[in-house]
């Protein structure tokens, strides 16, 4: 009794004496941040107090790391058989990937005809489509062959602007330039490849920032090319199989289908597009990810030296990695453009790539699921929270520091093998073998 | 004697400024295990590691069958049928077993797949057991017995192995031994052994070498390597 009484009494102290010293640290952070507020008068600035603010942060911290000591912190410990911890967020459905693939294309698929689906709806999604690919794109370079690319905006905004200025220069539609926008970003993705072959992890993520930043500049003061911070307006819509989205004029989209004019069959038509080109990223990361290319990329993150050991070309493994990367990325820019119908610098900031890798990093690096969960948790998220938006990068900020303490490595963590010993539907080792030229 | 399958003649490594390898010749023949013996910083790994072609030798010549793999890249000598199980073993370790494998076999003729498998489940019947398990997940001595595997599952003539007995259990040592023994006089294979246990490598190789200081200072068989009184002084007795 007694010494449940002492255990009490130093949980009491111990308690107070953090909440006390956490309390003192808020009032050091923000006697200066929210105690005083800078207004602007007449005469230039002043110094208005509002210390009750700081007051009230400070209560608050006192009062919640108490609660946390004497309520949260001091339980007993669960059952080590309970505490085993899940190693995916769905542990209890096997193979989630296998039937969560499929109805999310089929949801994705039946998306527009949804009652529930308006423009504002299909619009989001069209967004969230777009940042699905832009992950899975990055997801070669940083999931499988583990490079780390803070610059991957770069080769979003080369294909946005190879689209946006063939067309304007020289009168290319969309469908023609979507091609060379995938092999133009492909091409850059090699020449950002060649210097970084040698570098790893910090050394290669600060490269690669430059480069998106460099590739930003260029286009920002390239005036006569690019129309530099003006950016580039006009930018022609897709049409379908040659049918325009208007309301007017012969071999219209509404008109050859005889129907009403409606300016949410182009927006329709947007989000099968960028459905379409996801799809594809996905589809050839996932036969990528079985050939020797997409083992060798893994392998390549796991052990360089051993790789090469193994007779790996580490420098075309590397390249492909980036190029495969940098093509999608391209591809997506041009849709970005396609879509928007002006361009200008301003959308392929620093930001852009931080966004792209944190979708990579929460969905479980390498895990094509996870980004797509990531995606319209972060993109969503986004516009859910558009109305706070002086908040919105605090509270990105801080789901971001939650997850990580929560789930270290990303939202599905789970690897399925790409090869095993005795496939379901044939021999020993016949996946292993059609695979292991 | 038969024309050497691995000529070291008279290489010199750097290691930037620092010479890491003063001139060494090594002969390794056909159906031989030929083992290297040395104290740590002696050069041993680095001299595998210039016969993977990195680092590179600054100046002599190594050739493999014949051929000049001196100034080849180091993924080119590696599919010329050489085939390493690195120090430190360096499997894949979010890989699992068989992908571990496979990724072996990338050099290897894929019609010749099942059979090479079938040899090295055979060789270490422990890596059938946990073919689906991660690489990370094997102990030590089973991540050895990968990566020699994986290194079989290329087919090599020649096999380069960096200190198969670091840090690993006695009882598994021995078993990794055996295992080396019996490729060698079933299959003839050819193996280069760098080692720090002077007494098990010496037992098991048919030739040995003693490396100071980046130099080779005595060459022998096992067994005369094994009798010699500086040997024995230096590397088998309180060493």
């Amino acid at each position: 009794m007694s010494s449940m009484k002492t255990s009490n009494d130093s949980l009491l102290k111990a308690a107070l004496k953090d909440a006390f010293f956490s309390a003192l640290l808020t009032l050091v952070l923000t006697s200066l941040i929210l105690g005083v507020k800078i207004v602007d008068i007449n005469t230039g600035l002043k110094l208005e107090p509002r210390f009750w603010l700081a007051g009230l942060a400070v209560a608050l911290v006192f009062v919640g790391r108490f609660a946390l000591h004497m309520f949260w912190w001091s339980r007993k410990p669960r059952q080590t058989a309970e505490k085993k911890p899940a190693r995916s967020l769905f542990p209890k459905i096997p193979n989630f990937g296998k039937y969560a693939a499929p109805v999310l294309v089929f949801a994705a698929i039946a998306l527009p005809f949804m009652p529930f689906s308006d423009r504002y709806i299909i619009d989001l999604f069209i967004l969230i489509l777009t940042y699905v690919m832009l992950g899975w794109g990055l997801n070669i370079v940083v999931g499988y062959a583990g490079l780390l690319d803070l610059g991957y905006v770069a080769f979003y905004a080369v294909g946005a602007y190879s689209f946006a200025l063939l067309a304007t220069y020289f009168d290319l539609t969309f469908w023609e330039c979507l091609p060379l926008a995938g092999l133009l970003a492909a091409t850059w993705g090699v020449i950002l490849g060649f210097p970084v072959l040698r570098l790893r992890g910090d050394y290669l993520a600060i490269v690669t920032l430059a480069f998106g930043e460099i590739i930003r500049i260029v286009l920002l003061n390239w005036y006569s090319f690019t129309g530099g911070p003006d950016g580039i307006s006009g930018i022609p819509r897709p049409s379908f199989f040659g049918l325009e989205f208007k309301r007017f004029g012969e071999g219209t989209f509404a008109q050859f289908f005889g129907l009403e004019f409606s300016s949410i069959h182009r927006i329709i038509f947007l989000y099968y597009v960028i459905l379409t080109l996801a799809l594809i990223t996905a589809a050839v990361t996932i036969r990528l990810r079985n050939l020797p290319i997409g083992r060798a990329w893994e392998a390549l993150r796991e052990d360089q030296i051993a790789c090469s050991s193994l007779g790996i070309n580490t420098t075309t493994t590397k390249l492909t990695a980036f190029a495969m990367g940098a093509m999608f990325g391209g591809f997506a820019g041009s849709f970005f453009a396609a879509r928007q119908g002006f361009i200008s610098p301003e959308s392929f900031t620093f930001i852009e790539s931080a966004i792209i890798l944190a979708i990579v990093v929460l969905g479980g690096m390498g895990s094509q699921i996870g980004i797509v969960i990531a995606s319209v948790a972060l993109i969503g998220g986004f516009e859910v929270f558009r109305e706070f938006e002086q908040y919105r990068m605090l509270i990105f900020g801080g789901a971001m520091v939650v997850i990580m303490v929560w789930r270290p490595r990303g939202l599905i963590t789970t690897r399925h093998p790409s090869v095993r010993l005795h496939p379901p539907d044939g021999p020993k080792a016949a996946t292993a073998r059609e695979t292991a030229s | 004697m038969s024309e050497p399958l691995l000529k070291v003649t008279d290489v010199e490594t750097y290691y930037g400024k620092i010479i890491a390898l003063r001139g060494v010749d090594i002969e390794v023949h056909p159906g031989e295990i030929v083992t290297l013996i040395g104290a740590n910083g002696a050069g041993k790994s680095t001299l595998m590691m210039t016969i993977c072609g990195t680092p590179r030798a600054r100046s002599g010549q190594i050739l493999f069958d014949g051929m000049d793999i001196t100034k080849m890249p180091t993924h080119e000598i590696m599919r010329s049928s050489i085939a390493q199980s690195p120090e430190g073993r360096r499997i894949f370790g979010r890989m699992s077993v068989l992908e571990n494998l496979q990724m072996g076999a990338s050099i290897a003729d894929p019609e010749h797949f099942d059979a090479n498998l079938e040899r090295v489940y055979d060789l270490f019947p422990v890596l059938k057991e946990r073919h689906a398990q991660r690489g990370g997940t094997l102990s030590g001595g089973e991540q050895q017995m990968l990566a020699i595997g994986r290194a079989l599952m290329g087919e090599p003539k020649l096999l380069l192995l960096d200190e198969p007995s670091l840090g690993i259990a006695p009882i598994l040592v021995r078993q990794i031994f055996d295992a080396i023994r019996e490729l060698n006089e079933q299959q003839g294979l050819t193996v280069f052994l760098v080692e720090q246990n002077a007494f098990h490598a010496l037992r098991l190789a048919h030739r040995g070498y003693v490396m100071v200081n980046g130099k080779i200072t005595m060459t022998g068989t096992g067994d005369e390597l094994l009798g010699n009184e500086e040997v024995r002084a230096a590397y088998l007795e309180g060493g």
